[in-house]
């Protein structure tokens, strides 16, 4: 029988000496298997007298448990040193492209709208929709444009037939939304954006035939002109995300509003000419039904893409209609 | 409305600029648009005498000119235009003059000295084309500087002015509100009433005298119509961009501009009787100025006289009346036309005249007679002539009804404070008739005001005159309440993230389409038509958005794009039986290969389970597919969109047929989608989680090529057994082992039984039901 003291170095050896889980456990076999050295001491204390075998089996426990540390410690590197290849060649180039569907994006013109029905809607406005082949009645009489006004010559309008057109601006939907409020008794108070599609006979460098406007309306019992020059400046401030940005209003004339302004934006030093808005006039609410001694509303339009060209840079109307992918993906 | 800024300053000079004065008058509502210098830049032109003119020694078409200039000795110009002569003044350039593009220096010309040039009109920016130098008046001073003889130091101002502001569409009418803005004095040309020189009349009748309540006139006789109009009238009239055509059409046209009063001269010798105010006959035929005949209707207020219609009222003169060179004795007409009878009448034929667009804004009527002997003044000046007394026929004109402003209502609309007195000053500079109270103003408006009926108007006018710029931005003040925020319904922009994610560009196309693209792609044959189109191909309102994207696509292909996804929302329009219909449609286009070009999968075209994937994603995979033709589409790979059992839809690849007509090298997935019911969403109600495990078991079956996958999925559903939780196709197969016609489906059943653990023998049992129900109704085999 081997001399116990030695059992433990020569094990460490042996260990040290595998390099695979496979060799590591015939060399534990040699120490711990059935035949193995230590189990030979063990078998050995069988032998010796009642008196001595206490120690001579703590001894033995001794050097068992180190043999059994040398094992977990070899074992433990020879895992480690496995998985460190199987990660080295399972590594990739991270740089190669992703397996990707493609890029798509939204239209600029509807991130603008995006932008417009959030800021709105972060003082309560609600989005309104109406119809773009309107009747003659809500695209300019409700709006106290009546036939042979020479208002409506301003406005280059499509015709489907004698009743219809396509609507010249987004302000037929004021009506619509007045007067279903009033039937189910949701309002006044009122608070609407109306963002869609607009139509006027008209096509150059900077004129669409058809482009998008939004119009907003406010009715209720203490809005005025202040409140409107309120309301705009602090949108176009978040809009541009430009605190200093001022706004001009300048008489002009609406049928449907009264008193009636064009609204200009600073920019880069000078003025520019952004929409049109102005107080409700009393012959609109009169039309719908709204009481206009004790409401008051304003309203207001903007150009759609003229807020998108400004906010992008970009420099041709045309753009937005040409449907380029080139021109569309940068906004994606 | 046009005008020059000297002219405006002759009428009302505030102490102010070019721009300021601009500035102002867009400030107040009279947009200026347009504001140009009448003359390019140039200096040190004087008027020259040509006093000798002799040939130049070594060139023929050259001459040597001594020309006086007012200077001490005559200057010597070598001059090549060809009526240089002597004895005629024109602008000469002197040493260092700066004309538009070049200056003029000490220079020989073919060897000989030349001090200067003597200009033509091109040469000064005056015009487009000479023929050669300007030629003045012989009477015009020598040495007179140029700028100053032409007045070439104004500016032509074009007003944008909106449809309620008629009465500044004078001189007169804009020196006013120019005066009531900066307080400027108003200085008014004087108006004298002129002697009868003769007492002979034209006689009038007017029988429709609320259509025309105030029609006057006079007889002018023996003027000369050949006269020449003078320069300064002229140059007013083509500052505002009227042409001078004779001293008696010139003289008219002045005071239309200048007093803002159309009027007419008939020649008097071709009248033919009474004159008459009357309605036009239905059908009455009128040889117009224009040189246009036209068919009048009954509503169209006439100028008669004993042989029929003349001119048509406040529009235009007939021609059989015209005044021409021959004339000699005219009759000038002054008359206020209600609005009501003129707005529309030239629009319906086809045409606008300076006369129409006063009167059916509004003309001051409390200024013809004014105007009458304005225009009066100016014949006899110009035209000599002897002037008959003035024929009157006056019925009510227009009331001007009072109209109440109240102090609290204004302060509340504007969001401002004012005092009375302020606005009374403002009352007083626009020059209002008003009366004030405790509570506010009562407003007599004036006769050349037509926009001023209602209290609004009044805070405008308040607004306009305090000035826009004075009323601060002031956050409106209202009761904080929340919006609803149903969840039942998505906003649509969860559709287009959607999309976007899985690719597509979204595009905004027309809603007006070629109506080839209605009838091939949709088979609509009846389209909605715009009765005024702006292009063949934008004539009809689009009933479906695919013509749209594949417009777009071969515009993208034409620019070497290969693989194209792409998007719209927006309207497809119907018509029908009490109007039309707006249906907001969401529809994709796919095109080229399903991956971008890449190194990690096979190429391989875009098909039509491809953009499924994309349909199923916006119909939160609650859509089923029923095969369907559809024009456009290929008709073994079409189907229709069904969602809770309605139709929402198609999904197919672009007909074989159509995209050989469109030239598209390989296929076009289509999808479009009613967007209404893709925004809808149950609230979910939860329901229990099995707490014991599933059961997964296979079937896989053989069936005849045209049984569709949907049916037996919908037979094995059908069978309502409890225990099912999900039955799910997972594979096909074709090919050896199967027969000719059949194919091989593979289905995963889940099980689930939510009180127990199932057993073996209830699971078979679920999978022998569902495999008899399919076999009777498919003859489906168990491979």
């Amino acid at each position: 029988m081997q001399n116990l003291e030695q059992i433990l170095p020569q094990a460490q050896r042996d260990f040290a000496a595998c390099d695979t889980i496979q060799d590591l456990e015939q060399a534990k076999s040699r120490y711990l298997g059935k035949s193995g050295l230590l189990t030979e001491q063990l078998k050995g204390l069988g032998k010796l007298s009642a008196e001595e075998r206490p120690a001579a089996g703590a001894a033995i426990n001794v050097v068992k448990q180190g043999v059994e540390d040398a094992l977990k410690a070899r074992r433990d590197a020879i895992l480690n040193a496995e998985q460190a290849r199987q990660l080295a060649s399972e590594s990739i180039d991270v740089t190669l492209p992703a397996r990707s569907q493609g890029k798509g994006g939204l239209h600029p013109v509807t991130l603008t709208m995006n932008r417009l029905e959030q800021i709105f809607h972060s003082i309560g406005f609600e989005v309104a929709e109406g119809p773009e082949i309107e009747t003659d009645f809500y695209n300019f009489t409700a709006l106290n444009i009546p036939e042979d006004h020479p208002a409506r010559a301003m406005h280059d309008t499509f015709y489907i037939d004698d009743k219809h057109v396509l609507r010249t601006h987004t302000s037929p939907v004021q009506v619509h939304y007045m007067q279903n409020a009033l039937k189910d008794k949701s309002g006044p108070p009122l608070k609407i954006i109306a963002p869609g599609r607009v139509y006027r006979v008209d096509s150059d460098a900077t004129h669409s035939p058809m482009f998008h406007q939004v119009e907003g309306l406010w009715v209720d019992e203490e809005v005025s002109f202040a409140n409107l020059k309120g309301v705009v400046q602090d949108f176009l401030q978040r809009f541009f995300e430009r605190d200093d940005l001022q706004v001009r209003f300048r008489p002009s004339f609406f049928p449907f509003t009264e008193p009636s302004a064009e609204m200009d934006m600073s920019w880069n030093g000078g003025w520019l000419e952004i929409g049109g808005c102005g107080m409700v006039h009393p012959e609109v609410f009169r039309h719908v039904g709204i009481d206009s001694e004790k409401y008051r509303g304003f309203a207001f339009g903007l150009g759609v893409e003229r807020l998108t060209m400004l906010r992008y840079g970009v420099n041709d109307l045309r753009l937005f209609f040409n449907n380029d992918l080139r021109f569309l993906q940068q906004f994606g | 409305m046009q005008f020059s800024e000297n002219w405006l300053r002759q009428f009302v000079n505030p102490a102010i600029d070019s721009e300021a004065l601009s500035h102002a008058l867009t400030m107040t509502g009279l947009e200026v648009e347009e504001m140009e210098p009448v003359a390019a830049a140039f200096s040190k032109v004087v008027v020259g005498e040509i006093v000798s003119a002799e040939k130049h020694p070594d060139a023929d078409r050259l001459q040597l000119l001594r020309v006086d200039t007012g200077a001490a000795e005559p200057l010597q110009i070598v001059c090549g235009a060809p009526n240089a002569r002597v004895g005629l003044k024109a602008p000469c350039a002197l040493v260092g003059a700066e004309l538009p593009g070049f200056s003029i220096k000490q220079a020989k010309v073919r060897g000989i000295e030349s001090f200067g040039m003597m200009c033509s009109a091109k040469e000064l920016g005056l015009s487009e084309e000479s023929s050669g130098l300007l030629e003045l008046p012989a009477d015009t001073r020598v040495g007179q500087d140029i700028r100053e003889l032409l007045d070439l130091d104004d500016k032509a101002i074009t007003l944008k002015l909106t449809p309620n502001r008629c009465d500044c569409l004078s001189i007169l009418g804009v020196a006013r509100d120019v005066a009531a803005i900066t307080g400027a004095d108003l200085h008014l040309p004087p108006i004298v009433e002129t002697n009868a020189g003769h007492q002979a009349q034209q006689t009038v009748t007017v029988k429709e005298s609320t259509a025309c309540p105030l029609y006057s006139g006079r007889l002018i006789r023996g003027v000369n119509a050949h006269a020449t109009t003078p320069d300064w009238m002229v140059r007013c009239l083509e500052r505002s961009g009227l042409r001078s055509i004779s001293a008696v059409v010139d003289i008219t046209n002045y005071v239309l501009l200048e007093q803002g009063q159309p009027m007419h001269a008939f020649d008097a010798a071709k009248l033919r009787g009474n004159i008459e105010v009357r309605y036009a006959n239905q059908g009455e035929i009128l040889a117009l100025l224009n040189e246009q005949t036209v068919e009048l209707d009954a509503d169209m207020l006439v100028i008669a006289d004993d042989d029929g219609a003349i001119a048509l009222a406040g529009i235009m003169g007939g021609a059989s009346t015209a005044v021409a060179d021959a004339t000699t004795d005219i009759f000038l007409e002054c008359a206020f036309f209600s609005p009501a009878v003129i707005v529309g009448r030239a629009r319906r034929l086809g045409f606008s005249t300076d006369s129409s667009y006063r009167f059916e804004r509004g003309v001051d009527f409390a200024n013809t007679l004014q105007a009458l002997e304005r225009a009066t003044g100016l014949i006899l000046e110009i035209c000599g002539g002897e002037a008959g007394p003035v024929t009157e026929v006056l019925n009510a004109l227009p009331q001007r009804a009072p109209v109440k402003l109240r102090m609290n209502r204004l302060c509340s609309v504007l969001g401002i404070q004012l005092d009375a007195d302020d606005v009374a000053e403002i009352f007083s500079k626009l020059g209002f008739d008003f009366q004030q109270s405790d509570v506010g103003f009562t407003v007599i408006p004036p006769s050349y005001r037509f926009d001023i009926a209602i209290e609004e108007d009044l805070i405008e006018e308040v607004a306009r005159l305090h000035g826009y710029d004075s009323i601060p931005a002031t956050a409106p003040r209202a009761a904080l309440n929340m919006l609803p925020s149903p969840e039942t319904r998505l906003h649509r922009s969860v559709l287009r993230d959607t999309l976007a994610a899985s690719g597509y560009q979204e595009i905004v196309s027309y809603s007006f389409v070629d109506e080839s693209w209605e009838r091939d792609l949709l088979g609509n044959d009846a389209p909605i038509r715009l009765k005024n189109p702006i292009a063949s191909d934008m004539s009809v309102m689009r009933s479906g958005l695919w013509g749209g994207l594949l417009d777009a696509l071969v515009y993208n292909l034409n620019r070497k794009q290969d693989r194209v996804r792409l998007f719209e929302i927006g309207a497809g329009y119907a018509a029908v039986a009490d109007g039309f219909t707006e249906t907001q449609r969401i529809s994709g286009l796919a095109y080229g290969d399903a991956a971008p070009e890449q190194w990690a999968q096979d190429e391989r075209e875009v098909d039509f389970y491809d953009i499924k994937a994309d349909v199923d994603n916006l119909t939160h995979d609650a859509a089923t597919y029923v095969a369907a033709e559809h024009p456009a589409l290929h008709p073994g790979q079409s189907a229709r969109v069904m969602l809770n059992g309605e139709a929402v839809g198609w999904l197919g690849k672009l007909h074989p047929k159509w995209q050989q007509h469109y030239q598209l090298p390989r296929g076009v997935m289509l999808f479009e989608l009613d967007m209404a019911p893709l925004l809808a969403r149950k609230l979910v109600q939860y329901s229990e989680v099995g707490k014991f495990p599933p059961v997964r078991r296979d079937l896989a079956v053989v069936v005849d090529e045209k049984v569709t996958v949907q049916e037996l999925l919908d037979t094995m559903r059908a069978t309502g057994i409890s225990l099912l939780s999900d039955v799910a196709l997972f594979d096909v197969y074709r090919g050896k082992g199967i027969a000719e016609g059949k194919k091989s489906l593979a289905f995963l059943v889940l099980m689930q039984d939510t009180q127990k653990t199932l057993t073996d023998v209830e699971a078979d049992e679920v999978m022998a039901k569902l495999l008899d129900a399919i076999a009777k109704k498919h003859h489906a085999e168990l491979r």
